[in-house]
């Protein structure tokens, strides 16, 4: 029974994935990246049609909700889950990369590759404006005012003739195309795959960080900031960067979701997403960037898929929510044991 | 901007302010409480006031039998219609709010989960009560039957001092007393207080904390359940979502005071309302939430702990 209870799936995975050599985890990494590139496909495919969905097609619901969802997770796990920031108003930055889409598209006629860069400069931008007074507040406090920028962000794009006010942008154009791949309604897989580039982008990056200073100084930061300070990282910087980098990723998931939808209103950017990708951070397992993308899979694609519940689809998802944190409290695949050790032991 | 109604209207805005902000001191106690004994935002606050106001609303229209739209009561009767609402909702927010520590938290508790599993968890709660309730009571929400006749004591320097404004303003300032003296006189505030300080040393003194936290939340309840009663009385109505915006106002105020302190909340939620007051009027509506964080975030770069982080260290609760 002890060793049930103490059955980390990640440190197993990764047992596994000690013992391969360099061809068996090349090959193994390719397959899984063909399947997940070929998923766009599976609902039309007889043995996995079962994935498909009511309502919204398969194919759309992988790209909005499902690979949105992972992205912004994934970025918001780099301030919650690397450097233990509590951060409430994660959507701030998703609109705000998806309104500069939506303004510069219609304004100014910029395309959706020209304005990525600048979406994601926006993003970051606030992001050091949002971090530099908040980032000297800890914990709740810290929670309370990234609530309030995200509140801040949505009430200021209703009341703005810019954003269009209550019925926001219409008539944003879908990106050009480029190596005959065409983006329009008609072919939502290519977005998915545009998302599924810029997941693998952030999950390189993440990996990247983690490894150098900027990671090894985030984990003592999370771990305990005051100690971290003593031993000379100087934690407003390093805070304010994971904060910058986190909102860069939500910034551009905000971009391609502007031009996907064509249609934004500061509706779409509640207090309840942020809420929502927070949960999928949780749920996956904070500061593990397979079971953040997995946490988020799932919880993206289930209120979709159990849609011929209608009305109670969403009582359905704050039960399991509540289930499934009883459950397992680390998430679906908890970060490494001796990550957790010196968790506890910090408590 | 327009700053004439401050000259005009000033106190007529400050009475309005007082009674808002007293009602959000009382919801931020059900934060604030909980958060000074667990170190965790209790997220489906929001949710207990929601379904309080609907207890209030189903208790007069199917158990007192008020048709909506009668005339209102006067007497004994309306005393005692509004007494038995009054406890009705302190009765059910309570309960709810033990449940919903057993559910939510008291297992992952056990469990030495990190905190925000426990967060989730509760707005796992939360999400489900919402959308429960969206479902039973219609996503347009429900008209409260008018039990009290608003009449007014009379025009002061142009405020008018309506009966229930009144009625908001005295019993949260009598339920502030009353808490206050349980939290420092008695021994199951003692031990609230201890909770709080350390854990560990409460526990080593023979406290049993498990108790302590399931009183913390009944308290939270049964002070949610006053303000739900005191928001249906003033406002006649009531939505599913009513929670959500109260539960973020509650929760700035109990942040603003000092997260974690009991005067803090008080004195939170009273500047919060006036200043959402003042601000709606000067600036307009749709700017007033703006106008309060940024106020927020002022305040926590001068005073990162609250304006009560530390004058008032003695009475956290």
């Amino acid at each position: 029974m002890s060793t049930l209870k103490n059955f980390n799936l990640r440190d197993f995975g990764a047992g596994i994935w000690a013992q391969w050599n360099r061809g068996t985890r090349t090959i193994f990494v390719l397959v899984l990246l063909s399947l997940v590139a070929l998923l766009p496909f599976a609902a039309g495919w007889g043995p996995t049609s079962f994935l498909n969905t009511p309502i919204t097609s398969f194919q759309n619901v992988l790209v909005y909700p499902v690979g949105m969802f992972v992205l912004m997770a994934l970025g918001l796990n780099i301030v919650v889950g690397k450097s233990g920031l509590l951060d409430l108003g994660y959507v701030a930055f998703f609109a705000i990369g998806a309104y500069s889409q939506g303004v510069l598209s219609t304004f100014y006629g910029w395309n959706t590759w020209e304005v990525l860069p600048v979406g994601i400069g926006c993003a970051m931008l606030s992001g050091v404006l949002l971090g530099l007074p908040a980032l000297r507040l800890r914990g709740d406090y810290l929670a309370i005012i990234t609530l309030g920028f995200g509140e801040i962000v949505r009430i200021v794009a209703l009341n703005l003739n810019v954003t269009g006010g209550p019925s926001g942008i219409a008539g944003i154009p879908n990106p050009p195309g480029f190596f005959g791949l065409k983006f329009d309604i008609m072919n939502p897989q290519n977005f998915f795959w545009v998302v599924l580039a810029l997941i693998l982008l952030t999950i390189w990056m993440v990996r990247r960080f983690t490894v150098r200073r900027p990671g090894r100084a985030w984990e003592a930061i999370r771990q305990d900031e005051d100690v971290a300070a003593l031993m000379g990282v100087n934690t407003l910087v390093y805070k304010l960067w994971s904060f910058v980098i986190g909102a860069a990723v939500g910034g551009a998931a905000g971009v391609i979701f502007a031009s996907k939808v064509m249609v934004i209103s500061p509706d779409m950017f509640k207090f309840d997403v942020s809420i929502l990708i927070l949960a999928c951070v949780v749920f996956g397992g904070i500061g593990n960037i397979w079971g953040v993308a997995l946490g988020a899979s799932i919880l993206a694609y289930l209120p979709e898929r159990i849609r011929f519940l209608a009305d109670s689809r969403q009582l359905v998802f704050g039960l399991v929510l509540v289930l499934m944190m009883n459950l397992r409290p680390d998430g679906l695949l908890p970060r490494k044991k001796r990550e957790k050790i010196t968790e506890k032991g910090a408590k | 901007m327009n700053f004439s109604v401050l000259t005009s209207q000033f106190w007529s805005l400050a009475f309005q302010g007082l009674a808002l902000g007293l009602i959000y001191s009382l919801v931020s106690l059900g934060y604030t409480m909980v958060y000074g004994v667990l170190r965790l935002i209790n997220f489906a606050n929001s949710e207990v006031f929601m379904v309080g106001t609907f207890s209030v609303l189903y208790l007069q229209v199917y158990i007192l039998r008020i048709p909506i739209g009668d005339p209102a009561l006067h007497g004994i009767k309306l005393i005692a219609y509004l007494a038995l609402s009054l406890i009705g909702s302190m009765i059910v927010c309570a309960l709810l709010a033990i449940v919903v520590e057993l559910v939510a938290y008291r297992r992952l508790r056990a469990r030495g989960a990190n905190r925000l599993a426990s967060l989730i968890s509760a707005i796992g709660v939360s999400i489900a009560l919402l959308e429960g309730f969206s479902m039973i009571t219609g996503a347009r929400g429900k008209i409260a039957p008018r039990l009290l006749d608003k009449w007014s004591f009379g025009e002061v320097a142009g405020a008018n001092f309506r009966i229930d404004q009144v009625m908001a303003i005295v019993m949260p300032i009598i339920i502030f007393f009353l808490l206050d003296q349980f939290v420092t006189k008695s021994r199951l505030g003692k031990s609230i207080r201890a909770v709080s300080m350390s854990e560990e040393n409460s526990k080593l003194m023979g406290i049993d904390i498990n108790r302590v936290i399931t009183l913390t939340f009944c308290i939270g309840g049964l002070t949610t359940g006053a303000a739900a009663f005191l928001y249906t009385t003033v406002y006649e109505n009531t939505v599913f979502n009513v929670g959500f915006n109260m539960g973020i106002a509650a929760f700035t105020a109990a942040v603003l005071g000092g997260i974690g302190n009991l005067r803090g909340a008080f004195y939170g939620g009273l500047a919060l309302g006036m200043l959402e007051q003042f601000a709606s009027a000067v600036l307009g509506s749709q700017w007033k939430s703006i106008t309060v964080f940024v106020v927020l975030v002022v305040i926590l770069l001068v005073k990162p702990n609250g304006l009560f982080g530390e004058a008032v260290q003695q009475t956290r609760t």
